[in-house]
């Protein structure tokens, strides 16, 4: 597996281990819009304009292999529109998506693009709604074995429908079953097991554990955390609970409003924000510690998406606001005195070093 | 908080079971739960889904949807019973002397009326203000829940409203009559994390300027450590812990509150695997015999089989569990 060459070393994020694994997924530059606009007749006749929603707009960061990046952020700032691009769910509008070195976009027919396409799963939100009610566990399961011909025995892909369902804490019998005698813990693990059925080496966890309580929500993160272990998987994991993205993440990523505005190894993001955003959403975190501490209410809401506000999207909440903010929109740039892990933000007064007296 | 002792409570709620009828059977949701609030406190009441709190919180303002119903057990606001009263009666208690704050901001306001007319109809069922004086009292009411142009807003439809906004119009729908309880189910369950800080400093506020105790429902212990005076942790229809927040969240006695505090994953804590309670709270037509939880308890003991424990203080917290019989502990290692 060869290294991609042309990788800035500023660009090389390094975590919590020592060296830098070379990176499995590198997103450059990707953006996606939809056209949200009225129909046709109503544009005509009411003099309506054609309105795009700018989801995910110039989004670059890259995982290395057997590493979680994490994307957080409030509803609507394009985290899952990230996650949907990256398996293909959606094309996107600019940019480019390189798993292990090729370039999605660059594959056309079906037969390039899907051993590629074995390789990267998904896990989706909703156990309840990504399960087809009608099937039985074993089919769930066994459906991208077959789908990938992986296995072409009925008997040894029971067997490994039987095996998948141990590595995930469920029993072998269960695969005679139907999704409604699961609850939503035990569906989420079935939702993985089927995720590990073609033997991927990514996988895409969108909010996988936000309709859990949060016991069963301990268990879904423990074995994600075995199975990464035991398979050296590499994970993009969707979140808008920071405490759950600190617990699972090597990196983590600040979306607001379609832009990543800070990213960087998590420990340092969530120790020393940078980006007054990140800085916010960290105060924001209700928390079991400090019981009775006063913290500094949060202003104001997302805008919305179809307007975004000029320059910097959070000048409007941004307490640090100048005039070079409400004009243009920072650049992504490196955090130099943090070294290799320090990742980037991209914001005028970190630029400008106006925010290092708070700090 | 300091002054817990010297507040005479303000609701009481004694045994109350709640039973719902299906055709195999009678399932019991509720089982004999006794708590008190006390006058402007804030009791928080957690556990995971099906544990019976968001039925405990319907039952107290009599809107548990048939077939479920009150099977047993008093509830008094003030002294007075409100359990069994008819329902014109009870329709007066809503709103006049307890408001409520549900979690879907958009289900609790109907969309076909401006929020406007929504509050000054409340206002004026409750009170004998005219439509004048409602009006205003209306857009004072929004303008103390934090949305800017109150005036303008008014006469706009839910719909205009995003969630943390929508959010803040059932707050002021809940104390438009200075209620004297509040009840919160999952107020903020529905809301982004910076939304959600500030309804929860929102509904801190309002709770201590009007005077009004509030029984807040949640899954989320953060939502609870930051708000709640004291806490009742709810397993399988029963309370298994109560107390005061501190003492629940950092010296949990019963091992279900130890299990369910160590498997919320923290910023700032670096432990590689979180605490795990195997298993799943179990379905209410199979609640085991004894304590509810002895099946996923590493703790359990023979008596957890056979007989169920009651409440029994235990320092700070009481807990349900056969390892603080008697107010003793009987295994030190625990904490």
């Amino acid at each position: 597996m060869a290294e991609p060459a042309a990788v800035p070393a500023s660009a090389t994020p390094a975590g919590r281990a020592p060296e830098a694994a070379p990176p499995l997924v590198r997103v450059e530059d990707l953006a996606k819009f939809f056209d949200v606009s009225p129909p046709w007749l109503n544009r005509v006749l009411q003099g309506e304009q054609r309105l795009i929603l700018r989801a995910v707009d110039g989004v670059s960061f890259e995982i290395p292999k057997g590493r979680t990046f994490s994307l957080v952020g409030e509803s609507g700032c394009g985290k899952s529109t990230v996650a949907r691009l990256v398996v293909g769910l959606y094309t996107p509008t600019r940019g480019a998506i390189a798993f292990d070195g090729v370039d999605m976009a660059s594959l056309r027919r079906r037969a390039e693009i899907a051993p590629l396409r074995k390789r990267l799963q998904m896990i989706f939100q909703d156990p309840y709604a990504s399960l087809n009610p009608r099937w039985r566990i074993g089919e769930i399961i066994a459906e991208p074995i077959k789908a990938h011909r992986l296995i072409a025995e009925r008997a040894a892909i029971d067997c490994r429908v039987g095996a998948l369902l141990e590595q995930v804490g469920l029993s072998p019998a269960d695969a005679e079953k139907f999704p409604h005698e699961f609850s939503g813990g035990q569906r989420q693990r079935i939702s993985i097991a089927r995720a590990l059925a073609s033997q991927p080496e990514f996988l895409v966890c969108d909010e996988p554990t936000s309709a859990l309580d949060v016991s069963v929500q301990a268990q879904i993160l423990n074995l994600m955390k075995d199975l990464q272990r035991d398979l050296g998987l590499t994970y993009l994991f969707i979140s808008h609970d920071l405490a759950v993205v600190y617990h699972i993440s090597d990196y983590v990523g600040v979306m607001y409003l379609g832009r990543l505005v800070e990213w960087g190894a998590a420990r340092r993001v969530f120790e020393q924000p940078r980006h007054p955003y990140t800085r916010m959403l960290l105060d924001a975190i209700p928390d079991l510690e400090m019981t009775g501490r006063r913290r500094i209410p949060v202003a104001g809401e997302v805008p919305n998406p179809i307007a975004p506000p000029a320059g910097c999207h959070f000048h409007p909440r941004c307490p640090f606001a100048e005039d070079r903010c409400r004009q243009e929109a920072p650049r992504s740039l490196p955090l130099a005195e943090f070294g290799e892990g320090g990742g980037e933000v991209a914001c005028h007064a970190v630029e400008e070093r106006r925010l290092e007296s708070q700090s | 908080m300091s002054d817990g002792e010297t507040r005479r409570p303000l609701l009481e709620v004694e045994d109350l079971r709640i039973e719902i009828p299906n055709r195999r059977g009678t399932l019991v949701a509720v089982d004999g739960i006794s708590f008190e609030i006390a006058e402007g406190e804030v009791l928080g009441v957690v556990g995971e889904s099906g544990a019976g709190k968001s039925l405990t919180g319907s039952a107290v303002i009599g809107l548990l949807e048939p077939p479920c119903h009150v099977a047993g057990g008093t509830i008094r606001l003030e002294g007075r019973r409100i359990d069994d009263l008819p329902y014109e009666a009870m329709r007066r208690i809503r709103g006049r002397e307890i408001g409520m704050v549900f979690q879907d901001p958009l289900t609790s306001l109907n969309p076909l009326y401006t929020v406007g007319r929504q509050l000054t109809e409340t206002i004026r069922t409750h009170s004998d203000l005219g439509e004048r004086a409602a009006r205003k009292r209306a857009i004072e009411l929004l303008q103390e829940v934090g949305i800017p142009a109150a005036e303008r807003r008014v006469d706009q439809y839910p719909h205009e409203f995003s969630g943390g906004m929508r959010q803040r119009v059932v707050i002021a729908l809940a104390l438009a009559v200075n209620p004297r309880l509040v009840i919160a189910d999952e107020p903020t369950t529905a809301l982004d994390v910076s939304i959600q800080a500030q309804i929860i400093a929102l509904l801190k506020k309002l709770c201590r300027e009007h005077g009004a105790a509030v029984m807040l429902i949640t899954h989320d212990m953060g939502v609870i450590a930051e708000t709640a005076d004291r806490v009742a942790v709810m397993y399988a229809g029963r309370i298994v812990e109560v107390g005061p927040v501190e003492a629940v969240i950092r010296q949990a006695r019963h091992p279900y509150t130890h299990g369910l505090m160590g498997s919320i994953p923290l910023v700032g804590h670096d432990i590689p695997r979180l605490t795990q309670i195997d298993g799943a709270m179990p379905r209410l037509n199979a609640i085991p015999r004894g304590c509810a939880f002895n099946p996923r308890c590493p703790k359990a003991m023979e008596s957890c089989r056979h007989s169920r424990p009651e409440l029994t203080p235990t320092g700070e917290t009481e807990a349900a569990c056969w390892l603080y019989d008697g107010g003793e502990q009987r295994d030190g290692t625990h904490g």
